[in-house]
């Protein structure tokens, strides 16, 4: 209990940190920057955006002080701005309207990823010198290497411009309306597969190879010894002695991957035109909507967070030694 | 161990000598491993070879690759060993050029990154205490922010340009060394030499880098190999959103106008290949020599040879 | 009638890049019903070597290349995979060193204990937890222990909870590898209580191995000295106890000082290290056993029952 609320303390201080580092950026930049989108932004700019985006660099004649409290009082009354590109729509409902397309490509490749690269950890580990614990972790590795984008370039192009297999952008064809349906499900699906595996080629490595390096550490403790000599079977030494040792230090890990799964899907995003906020924070950042960029890292830290507040729980109930009664 | 030594050759008269916990001895012997592992000397070829490719880039490939000089998206042929972007220039020597910038940040970045994590985990394995717990929850912080959105705010909001890139990417790459640096120098300020270095009356800085680094000096190399390919795998990240400095040549940059200038659509292949692939190898060189380090550091994740079992006679 | 444990000219190697080192050489010691067998030397003796070969828990780079064990006259090392799992546990058990890891972290020993039944009665696991129980029961633990995770225990709970498991199925042997070396002397005395009332009640036998002589000779009916993965002497505990024949036993004896009596100095343990051609000894043996090899030689029965790793007088090895 008492290492969750710490954590818990820390995601606080973590979230209080990033907002303070939205609000410092802005007022970093030289020159007046909102003078300069101005100019970019041909069509001219309604005043209320200028307004705000006065407010948003500091440019306004408050104190700094008054400034900050104010924009922590709006982050946490749920007020993030309004979206320049989108105008007048708030930011809060640009992001809401697209975070599930990104929770759910996300979400699929990082369940895919852990749950075959720790299976494949497991074997490759028990079979030691096998082809699995031989082959594949350098094979890994070397996909592993490639920046995600690459990878992800590379399968549209063979997957899709060549061999046409699959959708080349987008979560689902234009003109079909969303719902729940089969037939929209079923297209979902289809332009679902090339995003999602990529990051799952790309990561599933490191799941993999960590579970068998965790996997082979555990191996050598002596319960595992006290288990063979007590006749267990291999498979019930396997996965309720060793490997639910094994999986406390990859629960613990599952926190870090998430970060590297959030990045990976926004740079798949961006390369499969697929409407996530990982693509809308790149239109936001090339169409200079400052309030919809902060809103959108906001956001995607928040979730982090989150998840590694959910991660801790579990790893709670999973290993006894650290519950206090 | 009093238990029969069997050597192939003449047994020793004198007890052997107790290995010693530290000095050169022991660096030597890691280098020494190193260059006799497969792994490690493939990857380090490896590198070597790209190293070379991008110190030679002015001689090999003369001339500034930006300049558009033949006609677009000509596939590879005698010319043009790489074909032609879309917009005329030569593959080949974008991609060579582009090493020079895409090594140089990559190593900068890992170089700097893991100077701060050795700094940090030093100081809170040393100072222990107090300072402990605020560069502690200072890692922290820095390790749960979610990188690639950090870095593209960062980037976005801060002047563009090569030292930007640097600049942005030290400050999201350094936490997570920093942590495990700390976890092993902390290991080792535990050890009875270091106590022993303390009550000598031994200066901080002296126990810190001449006791306890040279100790870590394992963990310290695969913390800079990562770091590295941190380093170059992001910055073509950043470049290839756009967010680095697109007027430099380098491997992410040439990805970007790749993109932007739809060779993927138009079937141009070579165009985003040889840098994607670029990336890939040094990166699995450097994965390579990690891979070697860890194996050699702990004999249990070596091989396993399958040798057959022979029977009592 | 067959003895319960027969070990004939065991050799243990470690393989290692390019070199080998023995961790036991020509090992032979024979163990009957319920009989209590000690096994005691120093730290890297290969007594610890020894019982993992018995049981077959020898991992790479160690390898039995030679000699062989019987089990009540079938063949250890003949047994192929299954048998062996069906084998261990049920005619032979260990307890291990350190209870604290030997015993899985994050299940309860209740889990752990009900894993033997299932595994090798075929038990349902409501059965199989009343078994449980009364184990636990049988060494002095309240069986709502049951549901308590090993870090919840103390020491030498976790102990007698090692021991129960140990003898769970009735073994004809038991093999205690330093059972209580990681507690206090307190507890020890407690624990090898426990032992005795446990094998005067089941009738087992027992290879009892460990460095604290005292220990063993209280326990022992029959006791081995090992030096350099030998054995150097065997012979009836208080006979060894009460005049040790070689000098390796005798230094081993006097390390651990009688509290009275008048003041000895200490021969201590030796640092030279047998090596091919020396078994680091010939220096400090007094002068009339000079006549000895500068190796181990092989035992030789000097009396019956006892055995002496010595040369024929004034014959070269």
């Amino acid at each position: 209990m008492r290492l969750i609320l710490r954590n818990l303390g820390f995601y606080l201080l973590a979230f209080w940190a990033s907002i303070t580092l939205n609000f410092l950026l802005p007022r970093f930049m030289p020159g007046d920057p909102v003078s300069r989108m101005f100019a970019q932004q041909a069509g001219g700019m309604q005043p209320e955006q200028i307004a705000q985006l006065r407010k948003l660099f500091g440019l306004d004649d408050r104190p700094l002080w008054e400034q900050y409290v104010s924009y922590v009082k709006s982050v946490f009354t749920g007020d993030l701005g309004i979206s320049i590109s989108r105008f007048p729509t708030p930011v809060t409902e640009v992001i809401g309207s697209q975070i599930g397309w990104t929770l759910l490509l996300g979400g699929t490749a990082l369940v895919i990823a852990a749950v075959v690269g720790n299976l494949l950890g497991i074997v490759a580990a028990w079979r030691r010198g096998g082809v699995l614990d031989s082959a594949f972790p350098p094979l890994l590795i070397f996909v592993g290497s490639f920046p995600y984008f690459w990878l992800a370039m590379g399968a549209l192009y063979l997957f899709g411009v060549t061999l046409g297999w699959f959708p080349l952008r987008h979560a689902y064809d234009a003109g079909l309306t969303p719902g729940v349906n089969a037939e929209f499900l079923a297209n979902a699906g289809t332009h679902l597969v090339l995003p999602a595996l990529t990051v799952v080629a790309v990561t599933v490595g490191s799941w993999m190879l960590g579970m068998r390096n965790t996997m082979i550490a555990t191996a050598a403790e002596d319960y595992i010894t006290m288990a063979e000599a007590k006749g267990l079977s291999p498979s019930r030494i396997m996965f309720r002695y060793a490997a639910r040792n094994a999986l406390l230090p990859s629960v613990t890990n599952f926190g870090m991957g998430l970060g590297f799964v959030v990045g990976g899907a926004l740079l798949t995003e961006v390369v499969f035109a697929y409407p996530g906020i990982g693509f809308q924070l790149l239109a936001a950042v090339q169409g200079l909507d400052y309030p919809l960029m902060q809103g959108i890292f906001l956001t995607i830290t928040a979730a982090v967070l989150l998840a590694n507040f959910l991660v801790d729980i579990i790893y709670v109930r999973l290993d006894p030694r650290v519950r206090v009664r | 161990m009093t238990a029969v030594d069997i050597a192939g050759k003449t047994p020793a008269a004198t007890p052997p000598a107790a290995p010693t916990a530290q000095g050169p001895g022991r660096r030597r012997g890691l280098a020494r491993q190193l260059l006799g592992s497969k792994k490690a000397l493939s990857g380090l070829c490896l590198l070597a070879v790209f190293a070379l490719l991008a110190l030679l880039a002015p001689a090999l490939a003369p001339g500034d690759p930006s300049l558009i000089n033949s006609t677009g998206s000509q596939a590879p042929s005698g010319a043009h060993w790489l074909g032609t972007t879309t917009k005329g220039q030569d593959v080949l020597a974008l991609t060579l050029w582009g090493a020079r910038s895409s090594m140089f940040v990559g190593f900068t970045v890992g170089l700097a990154a893991t100077g701060i994590a050795i700094l940090v985990g030093l100081a809170s394995a040393y100072f222990g205490r107090l300072v402990d717990d605020a560069l502690t929850l200072f890692t922290n912080v820095f390790l749960l922010l979610p990188g690639l959105p950090l870095l593209v705010i960062l980037a976005a909001f801060l002047p563009p340009g090569t030292s930007t890139v640097v600049l942005v990417l030290v400050i999201t790459g350094w936490a997570g060394s920093a942590r495990v640096l700390r976890a092993q120098a902390r290991s080792i300020r535990g050890k009875d030499f270091v106590a022993a270095a303390v009550v000598t009356g031994e200066r901080p800085l002296r126990i810190m880098f001449r006791e306890i680094l040279p100790n870590m000096a394992s963990v310290v190399m695969t913390t800079l190999l990562g770091c590295v390919v941190f380093g170059i795998t992001s910055q073509a990240a950043l470049e290839f959103l756009g967010l680095g400095d697109s007027s430099v040549v380098s491997w992410g940059t040439n990805l970007y106008w790749a993109s932007n200038d739809g060779a993927l659509m138009t079937g141009t292949w070579w165009v985003f290949v040889p840098s994607g692939l670029c990336i890939a190898l040094v990166a699995f060189a450097l994965a390579l020599v990690n891979y070697a380090v860890d194996e050699i550091t702990n004999p249990r994740l070596r091989s396993v040879k399958r040798r057959p079992v022979k029977r009592r006679g | 009638m067959d003895p319960v444990l027969e070990v004939r000219d065991l050799r243990v190697e470690y393989r290692g890049d390019g070199r080998t080192v023995v961790g036991a050489d020509n090992v032979s010691f024979e163990i009957g019903a319920g009989e209590i067998f000690g096994l005691a030397g120093e730290s890297g003796c290969g007594k610890s070597t020894i019982a993992n070969a018995v049981m077959r828990l020898l991992k790479p780079p160690a390898e039995i290349t030679a000699g062989s064990i019987r089990f009540q006259g079938r063949d250890v090392l003949a047994l192929d995979a299954r048998e062996l799992r069906a084998f261990r546990w049920r005619e032979i058990a260990m307890v291990f060193q350190s209870a604290m890891n030997s015993l899985n972290p994050v299940l309860t020993i209740g889990e752990q204990i009900v894993d033997i039944f299932t595994t090798h009665e075929k038990m349902k696991k409501r059965a199989a937890r009343e078994r449980a129980g009364e184990l636990l029961q049988l060494v002095g633990i309240d069986p709502a222990r049951l549901k308590a995770y090993p870090h919840q225990l103390s020491g030498g709970m976790r102990q007698r909870v090692v021991i129960a498991m140990a003898v769970a199925l009735r073994p004809r042997l038991l093999i205690m590898d330093e059972p209580t070396t990681a507690l206090d002397v307190v507890v020890q005395q407690e624990i090898m209580a426990q032992i005795r009332d446990l094998q005067r009640e089941l009738g087992f036998s027992i290879l009892f191995i460990t460095h604290d002589m005292s220990l063993m000779v209280e326990l022992s009916d029959r006791m081995g000295v090992m030096y350099g993965g030998r054995i150097v002497e065997l012979a009836d505990a208080k006979d060894l106890f009460a005049e040790p024949l070689h000098p390796y036993s005798e230094a081993l004896m006097n390390a651990f000082p009688p509290l009275t009596g008048p003041r000895q100095e200490l021969t201590g343990l030796f640092d030279a290290p047998r090596t091919a051609d020396s078994c680091g000894f010939h220096v400090r043996c007094p002068e009339d056993r000079s006549d000895c090899s500068t190796n181990i030689p092989d035992l030789r029965e000097v009396a019956p029952g006892r055995w002496v790793a010595r040369s024929l007088e004034g014959a070269p090895r």
